[in-house]
């Protein structure tokens, strides 16, 4: 017998806590990546373009007399570079993501196929009408998607996001409320609304007036009714709302809203809750945002871009701002300026250049064909039934405000279970990191103590829950023993401890400077 | 249906947890008259990958990719080469399925890499500061004006007729609101004296340079004017590669500078989604929209980075915020980051150069077709020309003839008789010899 | 001779003759936690009693404080400009916000003082 006794060692090795800092200060799979600014170098680039002279004529004496200062970077560096920052983020992709009135579904890779079709991505936003007809009947097509699901009849394209359709609405309430003569500058806001709704408010113009919630985590339709005048032009109402609950009176208020001669906007960031089952038009709201990021699956790219389509009601529709998209016999046609107005037609202005996000729009678009309206309707029910078993499964343990009847698509805790614990809903959600989970989202709503809001969207399967509430279960329970090993100063297995948010507003460093210059002069 | 987990079985044991009979016992808050059935919705049912690429491909097969034939179009949109390696790491599931980094110590990927882009923006434009991105240029465009208005306390707002109209519109839309904005009409070859405007009630100037016909303005005089009387110079650059080889608008004296940052990173996408640039000069800090990320320390010292300042955003001061912006345009700005880091000092440089090479020779050419004039005569990569003939239609006949031929003014500017006969038209570096060539053939033809 | 006097608001004014002192109390400072910026009113500014003469941000929040008394702003405290975190530190010392000429002593002694607020913070 011949034997090899070079061979590796096959036994695995202690398995002892090993805190021993690395030489290199990576750590594993765990690979830390300096800035651009500090690998990158001069003579080095990633690409190739010849060296072409130009001369000075026709610059008008405005040629770039000194260096813009970027470093130079090879390909493989670009890359090694951003793949390694891309794994210091969590993502949807890699794990449940359960932050609350945000919608993390899943992306379907299908769409992102779609929306790069050179027919698409590849299309200018001012390519002669015959080069488009594909382009404009897709948005048209979407556009009849979005109607039909909302019962509206109309719908405004250009938003560029959710606090963009906000204030696309407001301003078409706006320019409604001054063609009858009318003087109304104040807007009810419920104080549990997104910061967005009384930022866009004001942004508009109006005066924010909030209504307080009662203590079914709902809006207080008595004060709400009470507050309706002759100067107010406009209820901002989320419905579903933030505490993920449904406004049963809704009908109710919008009734009311009208008689005194008001508008509803609807805050439509929780569409994904009720799309294919139940129609906005048909509660009696007026406009309505719909952020194709949230219901229609088109992905967050880590804050943006979104899309925010307004629909309008027929009170609504004539002021929908330009362009607009018509058709007749020869096709479709995009109508960019007042003096081509189909008749009735009265722009508020323009939201935006050009059309709105297209991209967003061919992915948005996939996701509906590909679930088609029975699977839309199945997702938002799936939505609802997730967050309800998650509620049923964790209410024992932790606290939920509202806890006593069903909960919409994302279930709403407090930080009563905490109490005395010395633990907190950041401590909470900072340990959901050590478990390999996504914080939900915390301190939001405002309305309760300590909020902690989850959503699990439809995309989970039973057992992907089911090992979530297991985590969830086990973590308040330690809490609630007063074991505070896992929360204090968690996360410990991230890529970063927590981070000192104090120093970084109190001397903001925004940028990346040469060490030969001082750092942000004060 | 394949993006839902859920099976049947799956759902009888959640509703049994819950105790409720059935979906629609979860639904009991929602008034009965306004639950539908699913035949109230006039739309189509669940289809496969294959039928929806299917159909969607047939309808982008009805476009004409500005890559598919020899192509001009310019007017805040351009087509440029982006790296194949952008693509492929913008896809990567960890920067396109997270969210706004809210928890930092599990996103920093997303918050260096916006600190490298705040970084690569305040160099580009000559300025000191940069935020996180806003949507698009527009967008950003306004957002400066209602900063200005915030900074100055004053009501007005002069934007340059060079201006791209749609970016004026955007603005008027929302700066009427709190102040006051007039518009200068200019037409190429007539001079625009914008700074005999300027009185003690204007908050600021809005100039674009190269503006929407192509033309590299000086900006120093404007800024000079605008500062002697406490107003603040708002620069707009819709192409934003035109700064690797122009002067910057912050060496030129720009207050804000808000600009396009498509160009770089970024297909066409038919009009979005974009990126918005927007940059200024440190002392205007809090007062600046948007998104904001910081370099710190985490608590075993390791330096990171946080979204912060945050208490001049929405979801903090509510109706007092800076705007009502929640989003930024993260992952385009990501696309712009790494093909500007692909790029680098040479490479922008090279690419600036090659774009204004490439307009040169193009407007030599086109100029010596009977019946069109340059009437641009300082430009980047993008200039205008008069023609004999109203400009809409020669674009459509051009358009017939497979080339896509430029703008038509009178397509941004509908009520202006002298825009009528122009042209606009931008070359980049992917326009070959053989594009120009048949440009200038289709372009005399159409003109005889 | 300075005396000092509380608002339900959570701030403090110290009057020596006709010259009001004011900050925002300790237990405000407590509640808002790291002040990382303060923004606060140029000398010659009128304010009236109760209105918004400057505001004090954390990480997390952003406060309006109030004037508790009307007059014209003399002095604003520039120090905090650079170290916010003395708001932290001394509240109601180093950490003063601005200084005002006193319009109306009545105003001030309606105010509350160091006992009553003591009493009124215990019963939020």
């Amino acid at each position: 017998m011949s034997m090899n006794s070079q061979g590796r060692p096959s036994h695995s090795g202690s398995a002892q806590g090993h805190e021993l800092p690395t030489i290199s200060g990576d750590r594993g799979l765990d690979l830390e990546a300096r800035l651009i600014f500090e690998i990158g170098r001069s003579g080095v680039t990633g690409v190739d373009f010849p060296d072409v002279k130009v001369a000075d004529a026709r610059l008008g004496g405005l040629r770039r007399k000194g260096a813009v200062g970027l470093p130079g970077l090879s390909e493989p560096e670009v890359i090694r570079h951003y793949v390694r920052l891309s794994r210091q983020n969590y993502a949807i992709d890699a794990g449940l993501y359960p932050l609350g009135s945000c919608t993390m579904k899943h992306n379907p890779r299908l769409n992102e196929k779609m929306a790069r079709l050179p027919g698409f991505g590849d299309l200018h936003p001012l390519a002669p009408r015959a080069a488009t007809q594909g382009a404009l009947a897709l948005i048209s097509e979407l556009m009849k998607w979005l109607t039909t699901l909302t019962g509206m009849p109309a719908v405004a394209m250009s938003p560029k996001a959710g606090a963009h359709g906000e204030l696309c609405g407001l301003l078409a309430i706006r320019a409604a409320v001054e063609a009858r003569g009318e003087k109304r500058n104040r807007i009810l806001v419920p104080e549990s609304a997104h910061g967005t709704n009384p930022a866009t408010a004001a942004f508009a113009g109006f005066i924010v007036d909030e209504v307080p919630a009662k203590p079914d985590g709902r809006v207080d339709a008595a004060a709400l009714k009470a507050k309706l005048g002759p100067d107010v032009a406009a209820i901002m109402l989320t419905n579903p709302n933030t505490c993920g609950l449904f406004e049963g009176e809704i009908v109710e208020i919008a009734k009311a809203v009208h008689e005194a001669g008001a508008y509803f906007y609807c805050d439509g960031a929780n569409f994904n809750a009720i799309a294919g089952r139940v129609r906005p038009g048909d509660l009696g709201i007026d406009a309505m945002h719909i952020n194709l990021h949230k219901t229609f699956s088109t992905p967050h790219g880590g804050g943006g871009p979104g899309a925010g389509p307004v629909v309008l009601s027929e009170r609504l529709a004539a002021y929908a701002p330009l362009p607009l998209l018509v058709s007749d016999a020869s096709g479709f046609r995009l109508i960019e300026d007042r003096d081509e107005l189909p008749e009735g037609a009265k722009p508020f202005g323009r939201m935006c250049a050009f059309h709105g996000q297209m991209g967003m729009f061919v992915r948005a678009l996939s996701y509906m064909l590909s679930h088609g309206r029975d699977g839309v309707r199945q997702a938002s029910e799936d939505a609802v039934l997730s967050a309800n078993y998650i509620l049923a499964s964790l209410k024992d343990v932790m606290s939920a405000p509202f806890g006593d009847g069903p909960c919409m698509h994302e279930a709403l805790f407090d930080d009563t279970f905490l109490e005395g614990s010395g633990i907190t809903t950041l401590d909470f959600a900072k340990a959901m990191i050590d478990e390999g989970y996504h914080p939900m989202t915390m301190y939001f709503p405002l309305v309760v103590h300590g909020a902690m809001l989850i959503e699990p969207t439809e995309s989970e399967s039973k057992e992907s829950l089911d090992r979530f509430i297991a985590v969830l279960r086990g973590l308040a329970l330690e809490a609630k023993a007063g074991k505070r090993e896992r929360f204090d100063g968690a996360p410990h297995y991230a890529p970063r401890r927590r981070l000192d948010e104090t120093a970084a507003a109190r001397k903001p460093v925004l940028r990346w400077k040469p060490d030969a210059l001082p750092q942000a002069a004060e | 249906m394949r993006y839902l987990p859920l099976t049947p079985d799956d759902r009888r044991a959640m509703l049994a947890k819950i105790g409720a009979p059935d979906i629609d016992a979860l639904f009991r808050d929602v008034p009965r008259e306004a639950v539908v059935p699913l035949s109230a919705f006039d739309l189509s049912e669940t289809k496969g990958e294959l039928e929806v690429e299917r159909a969607l491909s047939k309808l982008a097969a009805r476009n004409v990719a500005a890559g598919a034939v020899p192509s001009f179009c310019g007017a805040g949109a351009y087509k440029h080469h982006v790296p194949s390696a952008v693509d492929h790491l913008i896809q990567r599931s960890e920067f396109l399925t997270s969210y706004t980094p809210y928890q930092p110590e599990i996103a920093q990927g997303t918050l260096q890499v916006l600190f490298e882009f705040q970084t690569q923006v305040a160099l580009l434009t000559g300025m000191d500061v940069a935020n996180a991105s806003l949507y698009d240029g527009s967008t950003a465009t306004a957002e400066a004006v209602l900063m200005a208005q915030r900074l100055t306390r004053r009501p007005k707002a002069i934007l340059s007729g060079g201006l791209h109209p749609h970016y004026a519109e955007t603005v008027e839309t929302v700066a009427k609101l709190s102040g006051v904005v007039t518009r200068t009409p200019v037409m190429p070859g007539v001079a625009e004296d914008i700074a005999a405007l300027i009185d003690n009630e204007t908050a600021c100037v809005v100039v674009q340079s190269p503006d929407v016909f192509g033309l590299i303005r000086n900006l120093r005089p404007i800024a000079e004017a605008a500062h002697a009387k406490g107003a603040l110079l708002i620069a707009v650059v819709t192409e934003a590669v035109s700064l690797g080889l122009l002067e910057s608008p912050g060496a030129q004296g720009a207050d804000i500078v808000a600009c396009e940052g498509q160009s770089i990173g970024n297909g066409l996408n038919f009009g979005g989604p974009y990126v918005g640039l927007f940059a200024t000069r440190e002392k205007f800090l809090r007062q600046m929209p948007g998104r904001l990320c910081g370099e710190t320390a985490d608590a075993a010292g390791k330096r990171g980075y946080v979204l912060t300042l945050s208490t001049r955003e929405q979801h903090i001061r509510r109706e007092k915020a800076t705007s009502n912006i929640c989003t930024n345009s993260g992952l385009c700005a990501l696309a712009f980051t790494i093909h500007l880091s692909l790029l680098g000092e040479e490479g922008l440089a090279r690419v600036a150069r090659i774009n204004h090479a490439k307009a040169c020779a193009l407007a030599d050419r086109l100029s010596r077709v009977a019946g069109v004039e340059l009437v641009t005569p300082a430009f980047f990569n993008e200039f205008a020309l008069k023609l004999a003939k109203p400009a809409a239609p020669v674009v459509d006949a051009l358009a017939a003839k497979g080339v896509l031929g430029g703008v038509p003014a009178s397509r941004l500017m509908p009520r202006e008789a002298a825009a009528k006969n122009l042209l606009i038209v931008a070359a980049t570096e992917t326009n070959t010899d053989e594009d120009f060539a048949a440009f200038e053939t289709a372009l005399a033809e159409v003109l005889k | 001779m300075s005396e000092v006097r509380f608002t339900d608001q959570h701030e403090w004014v110290r009057l020596e003759g006709d010259e009001a002192t004011i900050g925002i109390t300790r237990h405000a400072a407590e509640q808002l936690g790291d002040v990382v910026f303060v923004e606060l009113p140029q000398a010659g500014r009128k304010v009236g009693a109760g209105g918004e003469a400057a505001v004090v941000e954390s990480v997390k929040a952003a406060s309006e404080v109030y004037a508790p008394v009307g007059g014209e702003v003399t002095e604003a405290n520039s120090a905090l400009e650079a170290e916010p975190a003395k708001v932290n530190e001394d509240p109601e010392g180093a950490g003063w916000f601005f200084k005002l000429k006193l319009s109306d002593k009545a105003e001030f002694a309606k105010l509350m003082d160091a006992a009553a607020y003591q009493e009124f913070v215990k019963g939020l």
